[in-house]
């Protein structure tokens, strides 16, 4: 195809009499590259597809012999045939709320300082630190995290929370090992503070500055044209940026394998107790697994949880749509 | 409403922006920890040896990760390959056909959704399609992970620098005869290159760091590569590779493997975060539209 293009030379150069014949050759090389690009963008779509079935496919043999039983077993523990997911469930949603907790006012007040508070050169600095945050690889998150956060936590962080009057309640009770549901939490903060970051800092930057001008000129404060203009300007941006750190913290895997502590068969007791998450029960026992039961009912996690991140991912794109039909962009 | 005093105003103000400053803080002190802790370790175990040598036996001392950096590259060569052409030419067109179209938008929606696949499902789904199946672990399984998750970040800062280039530019091609897709290969990409060199290079970045989806595909191997088929090869069997290698090493009780691992991480710091920041000072220009 290509090579009648080839043959038919330069296109700028012809006379008008040429020009027919020409143009009919090239009515077929553009929906060749037209149909070219399609199906590479199609890609994507066919690849999820394709992941949906295969994993509904090895999982299916989990679904049939196990039936519900592991949405109410908690257990998981191949050996003694016992396939519960609620650990793996609870581990994921609790580090996944404590990350959230800690995690989105930083972001928010990051996103603020960078849009609102700092130079633009200071700005462009500060942004591109938090943008090398995201870049950090996850095994060194965990390596961070097992290394010197876990020792700091144990030694430090826990035995003061549990000298203050704080330590009698029940979450935080138990011995300070440093791994554990707490620690979890805190590393996946970090993980996902530059995204969160990065997102709700481009909405805000979309607030028109002639809004922002007028809150400043009825004599706002820099706070309150942030709380009551921007904010509410950018806030479906914002719940967006806040549901996309939420589907990244809910399927991180290997940071949170270091430092959760691997606790399979129960529930954990205290936010300074060992857990797991879904991603860390399959990051940990996937390569172990030695039966097809076992190897299914893996899978079998891997489809719950990639629910449960498209169902979030959705909501975020959602009102990513949202706040760009608000604010005519197409950023 | 009734007025409030200027004084507290004032107050909350000084009290947002200071706090807004200590996250500012936080957040850069934290990424500087991080570097600074993977230096500190991990130096030390930058030698000779390191580079040349196999994973030491058992409890050795000494030995390197040499076949594990090879590994890495070739893996992560193999997903580029896959990934960067695929997300190339879909983000064409995305930008440059679908638009605002019904399929477009479709395309787009999924595109975002597959980015925020958690990277572990990314690596059973190669596991699903590639290791059962043919009964062994390969490099290529673990490449077709990583090109997953590659694609469509790929696609979409491809779209966004493509939709940069101002359309008077497409117009002016196509009112000298230009065929669509000769303007669109030699002139809209031609005038975005530096933002798409960028975006691939960052893509490719993103990816080479990853572990979790190297798991269950790559697994890892104490060997040379071998070739591209047998059982050492990048088709036919487990690979080595520099992050798998590093989480067995981290979880070892010697301090002298632990090292090891430290080391391998500071080679990953220091290729993930140098690449990006050349590539944003090299390439800033392409983003001047």
């Amino acid at each position: 195809m290509s090579t009648a293009h080839v043959e038919t030379g330069p296109p700028a150069g012809g006379a008008g009499a040429q020009a027919r014949p020409r143009r009919h050759h090239f009515a077929f090389g553009d929906p060749l590259f037209r149909w070219f690009t399609i199906v590479c963008a199609a890609t994507v779509a066919a690849a999820m597809f394709v992941l949906i079935g295969v994993l509904v496919k090895n999982s299916w043999l989990a679904i049939h012999v196990l039936g519900i039983k592991p949405l109410t077993h908690v257990a998981y523990n191949p050996s003694t045939n016992q396939y519960g997911a609620l650990s793996s469930l609870f581990g994921t949603f609790v580090t996944t709320i404590l990350a959230m907790l800690i995690a989105v006012p930083l972001a928010l007040a990051i996103s603020l300082l960078l849009v609102e508070l700092v130079h633009p050169v200071v700005s462009r600095i500060l942004g591109t630190s938090i943008e090398m945050l995201a870049a950090v690889p996850s095994i060194i998150f965990g390596m961070w995290g097992i290394f010197v956060v876990a020792p700091l936590m144990a030694n430090h962080v826990e035995p003061w929370v549990q000298s203050t009057p704080l330590g009698r309640l029940g979450i935080f009770s138990g011995a300070p090992v440093g791994l554990g549901i707490l620690t979890a939490g805190v590393v996946l903060s970090l993980m996902i503070l530059p995204f969160i970051t990065a997102v709700s800092r481009d909405v805000l930057q979309m607030v028109p500055t002639v809004v922002k001008e007028a809150g400043y000129g009825m004599g706002s404060t820099t706070y309150e044209v942030m709380r009551k203009i921007s904010m509410r300007y950018a806030l479906s941006g914002i719940a967006g940026a806040v549901f996309l750190g939420l589907g990244r913290a809910l399927g991180e895997t290997m940071a949170v394998a270091y430092v959760i502590g691997g606790n399979f068969t129960a529930l954990p007791h205290s936010l300074f107790a060992n857990g797991t998450t879904v991603s860390a029960t399959l990051a940990l026992n996937f390569g172990e697994s030695s039966s097809k039961l076992e190897t299914s009912s893996l899978i079998e996690l891997a489809l719950i949880l990639f629910v449960i991140t498209m169902v979030f991912q959705v909501i975020a794109q959602l009102w990513l749509a949202r706040a760009r039909r608000m604010t005519g962009s197409r950023a | 409403m009734p007025p409030r005093s200027v004084g507290r105003r004032r107050l909350a103000n000084r009290v947002v922006t200071a706090g807004a400053w200590t996250a500012g803080a936080i957040g850069v002190f934290v990424l500087g920890w991080i570097v600074t802790t993977v230096v500190v370790r991990g130096i030390g175990a930058w030698n000779v040896a390191f580079f040349t040598q196999l994973p030491p036996n058992g409890t050795d001392t000494g030995g390197g990760l040499a076949n594990c950096i090879i590994g890495t590259l070739v893996i992560t060569f193999g997903a580029a390959i896959v990934g960067l052409p695929l997300g190339f030419f879909g983000a064409i067109y995305l930008s440059e056909f679908g638009r605002a179209g019904r399929v477009a938008t479709g395309i787009r929606a999924v595109t975002n959704i597959v980015l925020g696949v958690p990277s572990i499902i990314a690596g059973m789904f190669a596991y699903a399609i590639l290791v059962l199946p043919s009964h062994h672990f390969s490099g290529f399984s673990a490449s077709l992970a990583l090109a997953f998750i590659m694609l469509p970040v790929m696609t979409r800062t491809a779209e966004d620098v493509l939709n940069l280039v101002p359309n008077e530019l497409r117009e002016s091609a196509l009112a000298m005869g230009v065929p669509r897709w000769k303007a669109t290969l030699g002139v809209v990409v031609k005038a975005a290159r530096g933002g798409l060199i960028t975006g691939a290079i960052l893509a490719v970045v993103r990816v080479a760091g990853e572990t979790a989806p190297l798991l269950f595909t790559a697994l890892s191997s104490q060997y040379w590569m071998s070739g591209l088929f047998g059982n050492s090869g990048y088709f036919g069997g487990p690979t080595p590779n520099l992050t798998k290698e590093i989480f067995d090493l981290s979880g070892q009780p010697y301090p002298h493997l632990v090292q090891l691992a430290w080391g391998g991480a500071l080679l990953i710091i220091v290729a993930v975060l140098g690449v990006n920041v050349l590539t944003r000072l090299l390439f800033q220009r392409g983003k001047e539209w």
